[in-house]
Formats: structure tokens, C-alpha cells, sequence
């Protein structure tokens, strides 16, 4: 196992001090609360020579993933940050990283969607990405950002696909933890030295990027992204296990807490999994036969690894930070309900109940309490095998 | 060399990337056109204004003369005959006052050099 030394970090810093390890080729980016530090902190790296990386601030975020499309194909190993709507201003170009198969690395702190402007965490902004293509991490903190941001290098170039790793706005972003920061030495060997397969400098082997294709291929171009993604959870796997050699902290697919035995379950990503942990710990001492799921992936989606956790369960309480708006005619469950439900219909499992959950929304807070209720929920549906309300809301002033 | 136009998404190129240099020569645009050059090449001066400004790279030289348009490639778009300075009272091929260059319809199928 490798060493490390102890830093207080917040969750953007960490993610700083990851990308000075990896010292990657070209940032190129805009600042957006709250991600600002990320690119800030780094940018202070760039100014006082400890790393090599080409800095480049741009006019816009759409600027900021342009410039990162260009040098990933140029053959650079390409990292950015971004949240909310500067995610959402970034989007075309996105969806363009990801078509490319080019491996960037991107920071997502997660936040709020305008209207109305909210600086404050949901996930709204890496929901509305979910379908780009690109492989989609979630950190419940620090630690984990810092670690989920170096796996990502390896994981994007070993597939040839952009990774996104997110972590809550302020919450994490800006909450001071203990992080175990790696040696530098450490991350660059564990990264290793990026041999990118047809970069546009390579003028002995010319290629051209980004063309144009009409309806008799484009259908084509687009079935090539999904067999990339169908092949991604064994290499996160894969990797996440290395890392845990390396790190003695292990990855895998999804974080699951007493689910062996679980009667009910509630399934809920990044810094909330924390709470969420808590309540269990103390259900769980009563005698409750409850247990939760932290999904660390969630593009691709993992709906095999979710049936097979879920076998036997009888209610699921799913929290979700965003609102599909207009889902399920109108009732507005979350993008995390709704592909779950995919996933165990598709598996046939009818038997087990799931209740959607809306928090946290625009960094609305969630107590312990709120849990216990859902909680107590579950035990209801798991009693009487129905789902009374589909969407409920947690902290919400009706 | 030619792309197979019957290839499934495991023959394609990743992303339709394209791994040669310059071959969008053989992607034919000619047929894009509803008007054609044609050049009065007795009045040409040979300035090389048409070949500067050509989109297309369709003005054909050779040894420092144009010796024509590259019909598989010109999609009519008037730049050249825009931009030829030289003005004739007579065109060769339409018999219109104009300049060197001069547009027709497509349908016409004159062939200036």
C-alpha cells in the first residue's frame, strides 16, 4: 500500500490537488460557483510552476469544453471543471467529447439549475447530462472526489470515453474533511504516461475529427457509443480495485450498507449517503431490517448490479436531487426512480415496491429525521405491498 | 481509398473519424450545382484572382494557367466569376458582354475551360 499524508481539504481543493498530481496536458476552463476553486486553486499550481500543464481561460464554458474537445484530440490529456449552468451552457459540446470517444476528465461540483439562480447543491445539472455518453461518478466526499477524480484518468483513457465526477456543491465542495492524499509519485504511476491512439498532431497519420454525417451513418457513429459504455463497469471495476491496492480504499460499482438481510432499502447518491449511513446505524440497532445503497456509477447505469442487490427486498425508498419535471404524467419522480424502476421491470421483478423521494433541491438540507420518515414509509409499503404516493417530498413547506 | 458505404457500426470508423489526409476529393459536390462557370480562356489572363478565392479548389492550374474548372467539385457558388477582373465585351461561350467568368445554367451543360 502506498503512503499518504493527512491534508484538510475541502472537496474542490481535493479535486485541485488531484489534478496537480496528474499534471495533465491542457486545463481549459471557466469559474462557476462552486467549482470555482477547483480550476482557481489549480490555476495557482500553473502560476507557480508545479506542474507543466498549458492553462487556458476562456471566454465561456462552451469555450472551456471546445478548447478541451481540441486538445483531446490533439493528443493532450485534458482535464476541466464546471457545475450547473455552466454545464448546462457547455452541453453541445458535451455531447461532441463524448461522440469523439475522447477521454477528458471533468470535475463536476454539483448545483443547482437556474431558474430561479441558486448557487446551492442539487443534481439537476449532472442529471440533465445523463444521457451525453459520458461516464458519470459520484463522491460522497472529499476523500472520495479526490480518489474518483484519479481513477477517472485511467478509466477514461482505458476506454476511450470523457468521465464526469461529481461531488455536492458546498457540501463537499466547500466542506473541509481529512482527505489521504497519495504521494505524487504514487498518482503518476498509477495514471501512467497517456499514449493517445490518433492525435490530430501526429501529421505522419493524419486523421480528421468531427466530421459531418449524413442518415446513412450517423445511426451507425451512435450504436459504436453505446457498445463503449455496454464495456465500461469492468474497467471501473477493475480499476477501482487496483486503486485499492494501491490506496488500501477500494471502488467498486455500488457502496451498499447492511443490505444482506435487508427487508427495505434506500438508495441515495453522494454526501447524503453520509446521513443516510447514521440513520441506518441506528434502525439497523433496533432491530430494523434495513439497509441502503450509495451508487458510486451512475452512467452506465447499474441496473444488473441493482436487481441483484435489491432480490428479496420488499420496499425501496429512493432519494433523488432532481426532478424529471413531467415524468410519470406530471407527478415529477427523479432520473434515479425512474431508471431503477427500468431496471427491476426489466428484470421482472415485480415484487419489489420503490417510492420516490424529492430532497435537497436547491441545497435544501436533510436531517436525519427526514430519513427516519422515509424509513418508517417503507416499513408500510414493505407491510401492506402498496405504494400509497409515488412522489413524496422531504423538507419541503407544502 | 474508397469508404464502404455498406459498412455496420463495427466496420465504421470510430466516430467517422477519418484516417486519411485530403480524401474529400472523393466525395462528389459537383452534382450540388444549378449554375456552372464558364471562362472565356482566350481573354484569361491567367491572374489567379479565381483560384485565390475558389472555396472549392476548383479552378484547375497547370505550369501557372488555368486550364479549367473542376466540374466534379464546383458547386456553382459565383465567387470566381465575382471576383475575375477582366471584362469582355463578347464572352466566347455566351456571347454576353460580362467578364471573363461568366455563370450559366446548369441545365445548359456548357463547357467553358
Amino acid at each position: 500500500m502506498a503512503k499518504s499524508k493527512a491534508m484538510a481539504l475541502d472537496g474542490a481543493h481535493a479535486v485541485a490537488e488531484a489534478m496537480r498530481q496528474i499534471n495533465p496536458d491542457v486545463v481549459a476552463a471557466y469559474p462557476i460557483t462552486p467549482q470555482t476553486e477547483v480550476v482557481m486553486t489549480f490555476s495557482n499550481f500553473v502560476a507557480d510552476g508545479l506542474v507543466d500543464t498549458e492553462f487556458i481561460p476562456v471566454e465561456s464554458e462552451h469555450g472551456a469544453m471546445s478548447t478541451c474537445v481540441g486538445a483531446s484530440a490533439a493528443g493532450g490529456r485534458v482535464m476541466t471543471a464546471t457545475a450547473s449552468v455552466g454545464l448546462a451552457l457547455m452541453l453541445e459540446v458535451v455531447y461532441v467529447a463524448a461522440s469523439l470517444h475522447l477521454p477528458i476528465v471533468m470535475a463536476v461540483v454539483n448545483r443547482a439549475l437556474s431558474a430561479p439562480l441558486n448557487i446551492h447543491c442539487d443534481h439537476s445539472d449532472s442529471m440533465m447530462a445523463r444521457d451525453a455518453g459520458w461516464i458519470q461518478l459520484y463522491s460522497e466526499n472529499p476523500q472520495e472526489a479526490y480518489d474518483n477524480v484519479i481513477q477517472a484518468v485511467r478509466i477514461a483513457e482505458r476506454l476511450s470515453l470523457p468521465v464526469m465526477v461529481m461531488q455536492d456543491g458546498f457540501i463537499t465542495g466547500h466542506g473541509v474533511e481529512r482527505v489521504e492524499v497519495l504521494e505524487d509519485g504514487a498518482v503518476k504511476e498509477f495514471i501512467g504516461e497517456y499514449k493517445p491512439k490518433h492525435s490530430l498532431l501526429d501529421v505522419d497519420n493524419p486523421a480528421t475529427y468531427g466530421t459531418w454525417a449524413m442518415y446513412n451513418f450517423y445511426f451507425e457513429f451512435k450504436r459504436q457509443q453505446t457498445d463503449a459504455l455496454s464495456k465500461a463497469m469492468p474497467v471501473i471495476v477493475e480499476v477501482g480495485e487496483e486503486y485499492g491496492r494501491l490506496t488500501g480504499r477500494k471502488y467498486g460499482i455500488l457502496d451498499t450498507y447492511e443490505m444482506d438481510d435487508a427487508e427495505m432499502a434506500i438508495v441515495v447518491l453522494a454526501s447524503t449517503a453520509g446521513t443516510a449511513r447514521m440513520v441506518m446505524r441506528g434502525l439497523r440497532q433496533k432491530g430494523v431490517k434495513i439497509g441502503f445503497i450509495k451508487p458510486r456509477v451512475f452512467r452506465p447505469f447499474p441496473a444488473k448490479e441493482f436487481v441483484e442487490t435489491l432480490a428479496g427486498v420488499k420496499a425501496v425508498g429512493v432519494l433523488d436531487r432532481s426532478i424529471a419535471f413531467g415524468a410519470m404524467n406530471g407527478l415529477g419522480p427523479g432520473p434515479l426512480y425512474l431508471e431503477l424502476c427500468a431496471a427491476l421491470f426489466a428484470a421482472g421483478n415485480t415484487t419489489t415496491k420503490v417510492a420516490d423521494y424529492i430532497f435537497g433541491l436547491g441545497g435544501r438540507d436533510i436531517t436525519p429525521a427526514h430519513i427516519e420518515k422515509v424509513a418508517q414509509d417503507l416499513a408500510q409499503i414493505a407491510e401492506t405491498g402498496e405504494v400509497k404516493t409515488v412522489v413524496s417530498y422531504l423538507g419541503l413547506r407544502e | 481509398m474508397a469508404v464502404n458505404l455498406e459498412a455496420g457500426w463495427r466496420e465504421a470508423s470510430i466516430a467517422g473519424t477519418v484516417f486519411e489526409a485530403g480524401n474529400s476529393v472523393e466525395y462528389i459536390t459537383g452534382t450540388w450545382r444549378t449554375l456552372r462557370p464558364v471562362r472565356d480562356e482566350e481573354r484569361c489572363t491567367n491572374c489567379m484572382i479565381c483560384w485565390v478565392y475558389c472555396p472549392d479548389s476548383s479552378i484547375l492550374v497547370e505550369d501557372g494557367k488555368v486550364v479549367g474548372f473542376d466540374y466534379d467539385h464546383c458547386k456553382g457558388c459565383g465567387i470566381c466569376a465575382a471576383e475575375c477582373p477582366v471584362k469582355v465585351d463578347k464572352h466566347a461561350y455566351t456571347g454576353k458582354p460580362g467578364k471573363v467568368i461568366q455563370m450559366v445554367e446548369e441545365v445548359s451543360m456548357q463547357v467553358g475551360k
